[in-house]
Order: structure tokens, then C-alpha cells, then sequence
């Protein structure tokens, strides 16, 4: 019998199965891979190209242009791969490495946390029901009304610089991310909990705890790991945002989104348009990879995209 | 005596509607005061229509739900109150058995975890052999640890069912409709498990269903249910040749004769089952029973002895005759 041979392999491998043989999803997957690599190994990769993101290279720009680097490519060289920063000289390798890693960091920890806490929060919601319930739904309903973009701007600039920022990002974030994945997952937990194996397991005396990570979690995993893998993008994107705006990650770390932001003025007047280019292919590719890996796992988790095999 | 192994004394469960809170708050009297009892080695046959309660109560003996008055005792011990983690110890008398074997088993967990499952809630890790015994006892074998519950056809997870709810060794086993999604060809096969199970293990069992052919072939006592009251109790064989109360009549009257050619009067009941929110006053049945009178609007019958029968009792001011001897 062939067919019992495969059907030994649970529901969440045979999906992970049908993630490999998706064409995007492999492409997403390997950008995912290579720039999560890049990312860990930014301090070597930064000391191999024997450079570091703080120095001054004010020698490499040309102040007749205001202070733009000299050469073309945004002086694009041996010892600086990607160039320097117009007006203070700094390494753009190193910065966009770096800044990747910083992004990255926050983008996956961000993820992290609201994807335990919503998951845990939702299914707990759907299967205690009654006043938690109903206290849950409601305090949703307040961070769904909540502007948030204008909170985060606000407490950027309140908190005291004594609050590592990375942190405070990371706080910020998850406080109002999962908020979404909590609702959905309830949403799909409620429909679960009417079914009769969750009385089963009650009837043979399981706890709440065993019913919520045992026996509903398992049949969530799918919905859980798409929005995962999809709010990742999203979180690499709000971070460059708020670092955008001024209230992300502060000078000196290196940010993506900062740089992005500190180069408008240069493409504007097109004085240096390579210093946007390098921070925003990096940024780019990574939210592609990661938004196509989510595309290809919410593909395999799909029933009705499930081709038969 | 032998040993009461489930006793119910006065059971309702009533579930509150919440509507808008400027309409009165509605309750459905899902099962309106039920005594019953079940003793060592019967298997009782608990049969009613749609909405009749049934599975409520089944829920309410395995206290999966609280009652919202009367008492629950299983194996002589009151559990009305006990709730979470000091109900394990009943769990081990009292198991269930579910309607829908699909829904029944999580389709993420193997066999093997799911017949796991009721050993590490009473804090024990089972052995594989454990598990492989398990499976024989319902006619499954050591290759189907690993599968998953989709490869199974309707009468195997049944089957699994039943494994996961003898994992624990119960007296007794209330199976909610343990038939009633399957085949007609394979109900038979699962009611012959379950009754080869009785021989085999000593078990008790409350088989839950709406059909009388099913009760018949296995219960040796009888409660007929409607609007979440029993109306009509006693031994099988009673119960069946000689129905007392009208309602009884009626469905019986419905079951197809297995003999060609062999015709019965048919009691044909109109209307619908009334609404548990307002269930009739008095008699549940008298708004659908062709023998109502006065009496039956303003007082509610109870259960007694009819014909002179012990065991056999009806809730019914007019309870039909025993029929004439047939030759």
C-alpha cells in the first residue's frame, strides 16, 4: 500500500513538503536564508571588509558636490564595497549589513512574541469562552481602534533615551501586533472547540493547558505559522518606517530605515542616488523573501489550493 | 441489589440564550428533570427524537457539562460539584463514547497519541504494548499506531473511538449515538463490538440513539426521552411488545416490519416536537398525543408502574393496554 507509506508523514510535514516544491516559495526561502546568514555574520562580514560603520571618511568626499563621495557608484571601491555615506564618509557596506541585522532582529523577536502571546491568547479566548472571552474581544477591539502609528511616533519621542530603543521598538510593536493574530486565531479556534474531540480529550480528564497546546494548537499550526511568516515583512517594514520618522533605531546603530530616510535629499537632488540604492535593495529583498516564503506556506496550508499528489 | 454504577436523581440542564439585554433572557430546557439508574452489566437504551435531550443528558452523566439542578452520582460517589481535576478519579469509571468519529479524533494526532491521551491525563505514560492491546480489544492491530485518523474508514475510527474510551478500563460506557454516522453495514459489526466488549470486560453501557432497531439489538432496558423528559422506562422486551405510553406507541408504530407483507396500524403524529424554551404545560406530549384530555394541560404525569410490572413505568394518565396475546 503506497498510499499509507505517505500518509504516515502528519498534516504540517506534508504541507512543509508542498512548501519545498513551490518555485517562489524556494526563491523566498533561499533570500530568507542568505539574508538571515548575512545578518548573523554582519560583524564578520563588516571586519573582512576591514571597515566598520563609525569612521569618518571625510577624504572620500567631494565638498565642492556638498559633500558627496567622490567616484562613481556613490564611490564604490575595494575597501568600500558598497561606497561611503555622503557627508560624513562612513562605510555603506557596513552600515547596510549591520542595519539589516538590526532590522532583521526586531522583524523576528517582534514576531516571535506576538505570535506566542496572540496564539496562546486567541485559542485560550476560544476555549475558556465567557467573561475572559468577552474582556479579550473588547480590549482587541480597543487596539484595533487605537491609532497606533501616531502613539509609536509620540512614545518615541517621550520615553527617555535611558530605554534602549531596539527595545522600545520591539515593546511597541508587539503590544499592538498581536492583536490581529489573536482575533483570527480565536476566530478559527472557536470553530474547533465545538468539535467532538476537544470533549474527548476533556472526558478522559485532560486540563485546559493539555486541550489548548495538544489538542487545538496542532490544528492551528497552519493559520499560526502562515500569519507568522507573512507579518515578518510587515514588522521589517514598520521598523524601517518608524526609523524613517525619526523615532526608530538612533544614531549611530545602523538602520536601513534611517538611511533610507537620510538619503531622500541626496536622490532629491541627485547628488549621490546610490545611497539609497544599497539600504533599499537590502530592504527590499528582505521583505521579498520573507513575504514570498509566507505566500508559499499560506499555499500549502490552503485545502483548496491542495493539489493532488 | 447489584451495584449502582450511575445514578441520576432529578437532572436539568437548562441553557441560557443571551439576546439583546432588552429582551427577557431565554432559557432552552434541554433536559427537564431525568432520574435514571444504571446498574452493573445493563446496558439501557436511551432513545428519542431530535432535541429530546438525550445528548445532553449523556453529557450531564459524564459530567462534561454541570447540571444546573439535581444530582449525579457515579459509582456511588455524588459528583454533582466536583469539577477539573477532581473529577479524574470518576473519569476512570465513566467514559463516553461519541457520535461522529470524524470529529471525534483531532486529525493532527496519531492513533498512538490519541489512545495516550487518556493515560497522561491520569498522570501515567502508557507502554507500546499497552497501546497495542488496546487496539486488539476493538479488532485493530500494532500497524495502525502510527496512521492517522484520515486513513481510516467510518467503522475503524469508531473503533478507535471506542479503544480510547476502554484506554482508562471504565464500568461503563455512555456512547452517544455510537452508530448513528455509520454505514448500516457496519453499525452492525460496532454494535457487536460493543457487545462483545460486554461479555469481555464486565462493562455497562447508556447507548444513546434515535433509532429503535439499533436499541433494540443491544439494550436490555429501555428509557424513551422527549422534550428532555423520560416518558416511558422498563425492560427491553416490555418496553417493545408492550409500549404503555402514547408517545412509545407512536414510534414504534414508525419502525419498518422486517416481515413482507406484514402491515401495522400507524400512529402518524402531526406537528413538531414543541420548543424546549416553552415546553407545553403538564404533559410534554399532550399538544401531539392523540389521547389527550383536561387533566393532561394542567398536571404533569410522573413515571409509575403500569400493568402491574415492576420494573416497567410510564408518564402517562392514559397508558395504552397491554395488546392480546398473539398466536
Amino acid at each position: 500500500m503506497s498510499s499509507s507509506v505517505a500518509g504516515v508523514v502528519s498534516p504540517t510535514r506534508q504541507a512543509l513538503r508542498r512548501v519545498r516544491r513551490d518555485r517562489s516559495a524556494r526563491f523566498g526561502l533561499v533570500l530568507v536564508v542568505v539574508l538571515i546568514v548575512v545578518a548573523a555574520a554582519s560583524p564578520l562580514l563588516v571586519k573582512l571588509s576591514g571597515q566598520d560603520a563609525f569612521t569618518y571618511h571625510i577624504d572620500l568626499l567631494d565638498p565642492v558636490r556638498g559633500n558627496a563621495p567622490r567616484g562613481s557608484f556613490g564611490g564604490v571601491s575595494a575597501e568600500h564595497w558598497f561606497g561611503v555615506e555622503p557627508l560624513t564618509g562612513r562605510d555603506l557596506f557596513s552600515i547596510v549589513v549591520l542595519g539589516l541585522r538590526t532590522s532583521l532582529v526586531i522583524a523576528i523577536v517582534v514576531t516571535l512574541v506576538t505570535t506566542v502571546i496572540g496564539t496562546l491568547l486567541g485559542i485560550t479566548a476560544a476555549y475558556v469562552g465567557g467573561w475572559f472571552d468577552a474582556v479579550l474581544s473588547r480590549f482587541l477591539d480597543f487596539l484595533f481602534g487605537f491609532p497606533q502609528l501616531v502613539f509609536m511616533i509620540a512614545l518615541g519621542i517621550i520615553v527617555p533615551t535611558s530605554v534602549p530603543r531596539p527595545l522600545l521598538l520591539i515593546g511597541v510593536l508587539s503590544f499592538f501586533g498581536w492583536a490581529g493574530l489573536a482575533r483570527l486565531i480565536r476566530a478559527q479556534a472557536r470553530s474547533l472547540v465545538t468539535r467532538e474531540f476537544v470533549e474527548a480529550a476533556r472526558s478522559v480528564g485532560s486540563s485546559g493547558w493539555w486541550v489548548i497546546t495538544r489538542e487545538l494548537l496542532p490544528n492551528l499550526l497552519g493559520p499560526v505559522l502562515v500569519i507568522a511568516t507573512l507579518a515578518i515583512p510587515g514588522y521589517i517594514g514598520a521598523e524601517a518606517a518608524l526609523s524613517f520618522l525619526g523615532v526608530g533605531v538612533p544614531p549611530p546603530t545602523p538602520s536601513l530605515g534611517r538611511s533610507i530616510s537620510d538619503s531622500i535629499v541626496w536622490v532629491y537632488t541627485g547628488t549621490d542616488p546610490w545611497f539609497m540604492v544599497f539600504p533599499g535593495i537590502a530592504l527590499f529583498t528582505a521583505v521579498l523573501g520573507f513575504t514570498l516564503l509566507g505566500d508559499g506556506v499560506r499555499d500549502a496550508f490552503d485545502v483548496r489550493l491542495r493539489r493532488t499528489h | 441489589m447489584t451495584e449502582e454504577l450511575l445514578r441520576l436523581d432529578e437532572v436539568r440542564k437548562h441553557f441560557g440564550l443571551s439576546g439583546a439585554p432588552w429582551r427577557a433572557a431565554q432559557t432552552v430546557k434541554a433536559v427537564d428533570g431525568v432520574s435514571l439508574v444504571v446498574r452493573k452489566g445493563e446496558t439501557v437504551g436511551l432513545v428519542g427524537e431530535s432535541g429530546s435531550g438525550k445528548s445532553t443528558l449523556a453529557r450531564v452523566a459524564t459530567r462534561l457539562l454541570d447540571p444546573t439542578s439535581g444530582r449525579v452520582q457515579i459509582g456511588g460517589k455524588d459528583v454533582t460539584k466536583l469539577r477539573g481535576r477532581r473529577l479524574r478519579p470518576t473519569r476512570r469509571t465513566v467514559q463516553m463514547v461519541f457520535q461522529d468519529p470524524q470529529a471525534s479524533l483531532n486529525p493532527r494526532q496519531s492513533v498512538g497519541t490519541i489512545l495516550s491521551t487518556p493515560f497522561r491525563a491520569q498522570g501515567t505514560r502508557p507502554t507500546r504494548a499497552q497501546l497495542i492491546e488496546l487496539l486488539e480489544k476493538v479488532g485493530l492491530s500494532a500497524e495502525h499506531l502510527e496512521r492517522y485518523p484520515h486513513e481510516f474508514s467510518g467503522g475503524q475510527r469508531q473503533r478507535i473511538g471506542i479503544a480510547r474510551a476502554l484506554a482508562v478500563s471504565p464500568e461503563l460506557l455512555i456512547c452517544d449515538e455510537p452508530v448513528s454516522a455509520l454505514d448500516v453495514s457496519v453499525q452492525a459489526q460496532v454494535l457487536n463490538l460493543l457487545a462483545d466488549l460486554r461479555d469481555e470486560l464486565g462493562l455497562s453501557y447508556v447507548v444513546v440513539a434515535h433509532d429503535l432497531a439499533v436499541v433494540r439489538q443491544v439494550a436490555s432496558r429501555v428509557a424513551v426521552m422527549y422534550l428532555g423528559t423520560i416518558v416511558e422506562e422498563g425492560p427491553a422486551d416490555q418496553v417493545y411488545a408492550a409500549p404503555a405510553h402514547p408517545y412509545t406507541k407512536a414510534l414504534l408504530s414508525a419502525v419498518p416490519m422486517p416481515e413482507p407483507g406484514v402491515t401495522r396500524d400507524r400512529i402518524v403524529l402531526t406537528g413538531d416536537v414543541p420548543t424546549p424554551i416553552s415546553p407545553p404545560s403538564g404533559c410534554p406530549f399532550r399538544t401531539r398525543c392523540y389521547k389527550a384530555e383536561d387533566i393532561c394541560a394542567t398536571d404533569r404525569p410522573v413515571l409509575e408502574i403500569i400493568n402491574g410490572q415492576t420494573e416497567h413505568r410510564a408518564a402517562c394518565y392514559f397508558p395504552e393496554p397491554p395488546p392480546p396475546e398473539r398466536k
